[in-house]
């Protein structure tokens, strides 16, 4: 340890009720930004995994008018061969086809026109969150030929229950006449009102028959291992479509693009978020920087006789820098293990929000929240207020050079 | 004498003062500012929903909120009238509405919208249409066949002002209807989804598609004196038989928006207490090297015969005259703040999509609440008053002897 450490440490518990003071507000800020920040990083989580198991998936494959204009005709007609390239791709854990198109819903007494969608039930299941949110009677079988699942909304506004039949009318993708009947074989719901309102869900080779489809679809769901393998996957698949399409129609689009509100309610809630994180830091900042420059103009005598026996002022900030230093890491080390320690409990135990239960579930958060600990959520906050705090030290350490040994060491 | 004193005292070093004055001028700053904004964000999403065609009051027909089908429409109209021109204060404003679902399509596309036969002139007064046409007219009256649809729906079906559009719903015979309408005008709703969704036309022309004959689906009661008054719904639900008709208030209609504004209040009161502890904490540290420097004052003071009790007062009034300062400051700085942006509030277009998700109106105008900005106050000048009293305690522990050894 040499003679600054040693000095630095030495004065800081001099005077140790406003050392800890001080370690106390730091502890504080990180404590509460690793919560926070976990907190929020958790709830992205989960409505992005809510989101993606219900509908989306983590990307998809569709032809690129199919995404600006969602119109029956823009198809992918051949998704076999695409199916082959990620069969190839490790990171894929699935992907399924899908196909979609508008059609008029009627039951004995009610009729609502909504987007019915053609799903492979096997791999559906394996993309999908749908097989387990089923309520009332099963989910769709490979053997199924006129079979539907319906969200509960929608089978209450029809109402229909378990065995009723559907008749759909619609349009095919050559502009004829299509119609069916199918018989609804299961009722979902997933806590998303607008998604259980509108959902109709038939086996893919009887939407293929009925909306004159042939063997095309329109889009090909692909579920990653995990959320962080997205951009792996959509980099690899792209290059794989432009070396097999050659008039580059067909695209993937990852979560971000097929949910824009998604991701913009992400980064709004961030941002606003950071706003109150900066001014909590500055105010924070503000209360340290008194401490410091205090023991500046406390210690004012002692700096003047150091400096008269031949203290340089280099020397002189330097063991200032190191004594807020070693305040601030304490702080923030504190933090850190504590803030990981609450956050950790609440990990395992989620958060109720009893009374924001029908703003949550709008979301696809239900119940419980949970905040989910990570190298970024844990290391952002504490980062943030060691810069700031540092900043505050640097005032007093540099304005200590501007001492005059004579008249500082005649100061009170 | 206190006062004075106190005044003095925080201003004999300047230095110090102004730096703890700052953090609770920053702190006052952003409770203010940031709490006005995020009440702003909640009224406006209130205020949007209640303008999308959903007033402070509905009156349904039984079962209508349940399942809002063509069947449960309303019937005994005069009865009804009668009451609301009873009950309702003269300025609230009222109108009657068909709605439905429906299927619209032109030669190109088609799509589920809800069908709303509108009186032009009383829902004008009600809801946000009346306001929002962005091309081509509002509804007249007199249109028997004229029919105004959102942006969104006009982009999503290719189509312009002057060209036609097919409705098809369900009549009270369960028969299909199916009527062409032509375009008449165009709105620009907050939120895209208003704009998919509703289609309007005159009342009397959707009736006589629908077989309704003078039957509608509901009435809507914009009340005068803001949305907190629920007084009059309370005397009209009295008076409505309930086995014929159903009546909801704002917050029963919009769950979403009341359960929002029901966790404001907490994550607002969370938020007053983590600036203030972080703001405490420079607090008593400031107090408390103040109080230790001035032992020797203490001391002195005790010797010649002031009470712990009065050194204890005198702290406190210090901090009182500090934390006062930063309050004032702070308010005035916020209330600065609130000012520059109620102008032209802050704009979320940029991330529109992100403001529809999670429900929000796309330009947000900060309010003051009275509730927020005392409670903010309050909360730093009490819990600020209570951290001090530590040091204060501390100073007129002081004996003077030891007080007057101390160097």
């Amino acid at each position: 340890m040499s003679i600054e450490t040693k000095m630095a440490w030495r004065n800081i518990w001099r005077n140790p009720r406003r050392t800890i003071l001080t370690i106390c507000a730091i502890t504080f800020a990180s404590v509460l930004l690793v919560f926070m920040l976990s907190f929020q990083f958790g709830s992205y989580e989960t409505m992005i995994n809510t989101s993606v198991k219900i509908s989306t998936g983590h990307l998809q494959v569709r032809s690129e008018r199919y995404q600006k204009k969602k119109n029956i005709r823009f198809v992918i007609s051949d998704p076999h061969k695409i199916g082959g390239l990620l069969d190839t791709i490790p990171e894929v854990d699935a992907y399924t086809f899908r196909g979609q198109a508008f059609a008029l819903i009627s039951s004995k007494d009610r009729s609502y026109g909504t987007l019915v969608t053609g799903i492979e039930p096997d791999r559906e299941a394996r993309v999908s969150r749908l097989k387990k949110l089923v309520r009332e009677g099963n989910f769709l079988t490979p053997a199924d030929n006129n079979g539907a699942v319906v969200g509960k909304l929608l089978a209450k506004n029809l109402r229909v229950s378990i065995g009723d039949e559907l008749t759909l009318l619609g349009q095919g993708r050559d502009g004829s006449f299509a119609a069916t009947v199918v018989r609804v074989k299961g009722i979902f719901s997933s806590g998303l009102d607008e998604f259980d309102r509108s959902a109709v869900q038939i086996p893919l080779a009887t939407f293929q028959d009925t909306f004159s489809m042939g063997r095309a679809v329109h889009e090909i769901v692909v579920i990653g291992r995990s959320l962080s393998d997205v951009s792996a996957i959509k980099a690899r698949l792209q290059a794989d479509l432009s070396a097999l399409d050659d008039r580059k129609t067909l695209q993937t689009f990852d979560w971000q693009e097929l949910m824009p509100g998604l991701r913009q309610a992400i980064e709004m809630d961030l941002i606003s978020g950071l706003i109150f994180y900066g001014l909590l830091i500055i105010v924070v900042a503000f209360s340290i920087l008194n401490t410091f420059l205090m023991a500046i103009f406390e210690r004012t005598k002692e700096f003047g006789v150091m400096m008269a026996i031949g203290t340089t002022p280099r020397r002189l900030t330097k063991i200032l820098l190191l004594e807020s230093m070693t305040m601030t890491l304490i702080g923030i080390l504190a933090g850190i293990c504590l803030g990981i320690g609450v956050t950790y409990y609440f990990q395992v135990h989620g958060i109720d929000f009893a009374g924001g239960s029908e703003l949550l579930s709008q979301f696809g958060i239900t119940g419980r929240m949970y905040p989910k600990l990570s190298f970024l959520s844990v290391s952002i906050g504490p980062f943030m207020v060691l810069f700031f705090t540092l900043l505050a030290a640097l005032y007093p350490a540099l304005k200590v050079r501007r001492l005059r040994p004579v008249e500082a060491m005649t100061a009170i | 004498m206190y006062l004075q004193l106190a005044w003095r005292n925080i201003w004999r070093n300047p230095r110090r003062t102004t730096v703890i004055l700052v953090a609770v001028i920053i702190g006052v700053w952003s409770m203010i500012l940031l709490g006005a904004l995020m009440r702003g964000t909640a009224v406006g999403m209130v205020k949007n929903g209640i303008a999308t065609l959903t007033g402070h009051i509905q009156i349904h027909h039984k079962g209508y909120r349940e399942d809002p089908a063509i069947e449960n429409s309303m019937t005994r109209l005069r009865f009804v009238e009668t009451l609301l021109n009873e009950k309702l204060p003269p300025a609230a404003q009222w109108t009657r509405r068909v709605r439905v679902n429906a299927i619209a399509s032109n030669a190109r596309h088609s799509k589920g919208v809800t069908l709303v036969g509108i009186d032009p002139h009383t829902e004008a007064a009600v809801s946000f249409i009346g306001t929002a046409i962005s091309r081509g007219r509002y509804l007249r009256p007199d249109d028997s066949n004229g029919i105004v649809v959102g942006e969104a729906l006009l982009d999503a079906f290719e189509t312009r002002v002057g060209r036609k559009l097919v409705l098809m719903s369900q009549d009270t015979a369960q028969e299909i209807a199916s009527q062409a309408f032509r375009i008449v005008g165009v709105f620009k709703a907050e939120m895209e989804a208003t704009e998919k969704q509703f289609v309007f036309v005159p009342r009397p022309t959707s009736q006589d598609m629908l077989k309704l004959h003078a039957g509608i689906s509901e009435i809507s009661i914009l009340l005068s004196d803001g949305y907190e008054n629920l007084a009059v719904y309370e005397a009209l639900k009295a008076a409505l038989p309930p086995d014929e008709f159903e009546i909801h208030n704002w917050q029963e209609l919009l769950p979403f928006q009341t359960a929002y504004l029901r966790i404001l209040d907490g994550f607002m009161w969370f938020w007053f207490l983590v600036v203030f502890v972080a703001m405490g904490f420079g607090i008593v540290n400031t107090t408390l090297m103040a109080v230790f420097e001035r032992m020797r004052e203490f001391g002195l003071m005790k010797a010649l015969g002031m009470k712990p009790w009065w050194i204890l007062r005198e702290v406190l009034v210090e901090s009182f005259v500090l934390l006062i300062c930063g309050i004032i400051i702070g308010n005035a700085l916020g209330f600065l703040s609130i000012y520059a942006f109620s102008g032209n509030g802050i704009d979320l277009s940029a991330l529109a999509a992100g403001a529809e998700f999670a429900g929000m109106t796309r330009i947000i105008y900060p309010v003051v609440a009275v509730k927020d900005v005392i409670v903010a106050n309050l909360t730093v000048l009490l819990l600020g008053l209570l951290v001090s009293l530590y040091p204060a305690i501390k100073a007129s522990r002081f004996t003077p002897i030891q007080a007057l050894a101390h160097t």
